[in-house]
């Protein structure tokens, strides 16, 4: 916007001296692993790990055949769906709701967002004793019912496990954005479309929601990203990828096949095609979603 | 079209503080009623509860004879403009003014021939299909007017529309708010903090303080017989000079001690505040006797002349006043003038601050 008010620094060397710390982790953290699997991905190793050889496409070629890999694939389009929809559509309800509480706002707020401060394995160990088959209090609740719950032989019953417990830890850090999105609409803005006649459920689809856009996409980005990799905790906590491979997601195929099953040229190009999948992924919600988005 | 009457509303906020305290308040159908005070008057609120976005402790609202306390904002068929405008800042302009009509279920092309009437008389045709955002602050401002005039209501809410506008742009706006109202005759409440608004747009000028009607009156009839001190300094720009002053059976008293002659001026033994306009007073050239005038040494303490006329700032018998010439003054800083109000300039307030009427 202000290009014109550019600071110039005096000395040439001092701006790339001040960026080298965030570079250089970058370049160690990302870059230089990725082109460790990217390097990896065309080479294929003996069991023995004492002599590798350069295969080409040949590892990319047996893991896109693989019906595993296409298992796992629709496994995390439907983990990731749902976990990023159900996240966003319970932090956005809870915050609308916590917007209209006015005795007592700031601990309501802050009791929804501790759930943000629970490690992954620790939220994933937490469902896991719930809703264990054999000892979990919730469980016992749900098989009293009369429902028959046994999320370590079923597999949709697995999924959902896995799906409320990354969702639930997901709630409070979008409950924080929508709390802070909705503030940043004008009360009279509100007041504006009472008076023309919108009752609540109308100001909502037509007002708020639509001024929520900058921050539901902004959460949708962060969302697929965070179902995509930072769930593997909760994964290997609740499920470990089962039962049979109903709850294994990519990125739990990539630990499983490299450091489980130590196949290093496998795993190492669903890396990669994992990597391109995001890139595309990111790349679409920026070109196609943000162009519906009016930052305000 | 519809009639305002306000009786007994009061407004008080859960920790009991009482913003608006007891008013009273009758518009008739087509006037433009102003309400004006300083910032934390109450006005601001009392509008709301016109409205409805504010609910109403005591008293009741009639609109159209009507009692509305209990209906929501929408049900009450008003039309407000507020101070940021509130434009849907991620619908078009055309979209803006047809959000209201459309939410109500009126036909599509009903609503397009509304909206491109109200854009036609406020200039706006051109601009339908922008966003406020590509819009100057003047042209929000008109379509902020639109989104009021499509929906035809019964009464029109202004809240310090003009006040985000730059100083010429308000002129010009005011004119043009005036002329609106006038063209479509609907009943119109309109706050301001700015007094020149408040004198010039208003059928019916409220002048409120710390939650009470101080006075109601047309602008001229406030102007010329303020109800108590505090009109006197709200209304007028500058302000109507308020000098403190005691008498005893010599003539009166100023406040830094100074005696000066009654001239036939009745003043209550509590003491009393002596007012007049400041183009109300002469300078007098030498010391000849004005009959039926006060008369006042003024030491000024500095000159404005600001073109057409010239602002002398001084001091009477302890207390600041200020005095309009027209043109330019020949005064000083350090100039002793002697200035005389006539007598029938002049405004007697009680110690308590209320208009003593003349004897």
């Amino acid at each position: 916007m202000a290009s014109s008010t550019r600071v110039t620094f005096p000395n040439k060397l001092l701006p790339y001296l001040l960026l080298a710390p965030q570079l250089a982790i970058t370049a160690i953290f990302f870059y230089w692993p990725a082109s460790q699997a990217i390097y990896q991905s065309v080479l294929r190793e003996d069991p023995f790990g004492l002599s590798t050889q350069f295969v080409g496409l040949d590892n990319f070629r047996r893991v896109i055949s693989d019906p595993n890999y296409v298992n796992s694939l629709q496994v995390t389009v439907i983990f990731s769906v749902a976990t990023a929809l159900i996240a966003m559509a319970l932090a956005l309800l809870l915050a609308v709701m916590a917007d209209k509480v006015i005795r007592g706002k700031g601990i309501y707020r802050t009791l929804l967002i501790w759930p943000y401060a629970v490690a992954p394995a620790i939220a994933g160990m937490l469902w896991l004793f719930l809703f264990n088959p054999s000892m979990g209090t919730l469980a016992y609740l749900v098989r009293s019912a009369g429902y028959n719950w046994d999320p370590l032989l079923n597999g949709d019953q697995a999924m959902v496990l896995v799906v409320s417990a990354a969702a639930w830890k997901q709630i409070s850090y979008n409950f924080l954005f929508f709390v802070a999105g909705l503030q940043s609409i004008p009360k009279s803005l509100i007041e504006a479309a009472a008076i023309d006649g919108a009752g609540e459920t109308k100001r909502f689809w037509t007002i708020i929601f639509p001024l929520l856009a900058p921050t539901t996409f902004f959460l949708l980005v962060v969302n697929t990203v965070y179902a995509f990799f930072d769930t593997f905790g909760i994964i290997h906590a609740v499920t470990g990828g089962g039962p049979g491979k109903a709850t294994e997601t990519l990125v739990y195929k990539v630990y499983n096949d490299g450091f489980v099953n130590l196949i290093l040229g496998d795993s190492a190009a669903q890396s990669v095609i994992l990597m391109i999948i995001v890139i595309g992924l990111t790349a679409i919600q920026f070109r196609y979603v943000e162009r519906k988005v009016h930052y305000g | 079209m519809a009639n305002v009457e306000l009786t007994n509303v009061r407004k008080v906020y859960g920790n009991s503080v009482e913003a608006v305290k007891g008013v009273n308040i009758a518009i008739e159908d087509g006037a433009l009623c102003v309400l004006v005070g300083p910032s934390g008057c109450g006005k601001s609120t009392l509008l709301r509860m016109i409205a409805g976005l504010e609910s109403i402790t005591d008293g009741t609202v009639k609109i159209e004879n009507a009692v509305v306390n209990n209906l929501g904002p929408a049900e009450r068929d008003i039309a407000m403009v507020f101070q940021n405008y509130a434009l849907y800042p991620h619908m078009k302009v055309y979209d803006n003014m047809a959000y209201g009509l459309r939410n109500r279920g009126m036909p599509k092309d009903q609503i397009d021939k509304r909206v491109r009437e109200a854009a036609q008389t406020l200039e706006l045709t051109h601009l339908l299909e922008r966003r406020p955002k590509e819009l100057s602050g003047g042209q929000r401002q008109r379509v902020a007017m639109g989104r009021a005039i499509v929906r035809n209501p019964k009464v029109f809410l202004f809240d310090e529309p003009l006040s985000n506008l730059d100083a010429k742009l308000r002129g010009q706006m005011r004119v043009e708010i005036k002329n609106l109202q006038r063209q479509l005759g609907v009943t119109s409440v309109y706050v301001t903090h700015d007094q020149l608004e408040a004198m010039t747009l208003a059928d019916t000028l409220v002048v409120m303080n710390s939650g009470s009607v101080e006075q109601i009156g047309a602008p001229l009839d406030i102007y010329e017989k303020p109800a108590s001190t505090f009109v006197a300094s709200f209304i007028g720009a500058p302000p109507m000079n308020l000098v403190h002053v005691t008498a005893d059976n010599t003539g009166l008293i100023l406040k830094d001690g100074t005696h000066i002659g009654a001239e036939g001026l009745t003043v209550p033994t509590t003491g009393a505040v002596i007012g007049f306009r400041p183009e109300d007073l002469e300078v007098a050239a030498g010391h000849e006797k004005h009959i039926g005038g006060l008369q006042l040494d003024l030491k000024v303490l500095g000159v404005e002349p600001v073109g057409a006329e010239s602002y002398v700032y001084g001091v009477v018998g302890g207390e600041r006043v200020v005095v309009r010439v027209a043109g330019r003054s020949p005064s000083q800083t350090g100039d002793h003038l002697r200035v005389i109000i006539p007598k029938e300039k002049l405004h007697l307030f009680g110690a308590d601050g209320k208009r003593i009427p003349p004897a």
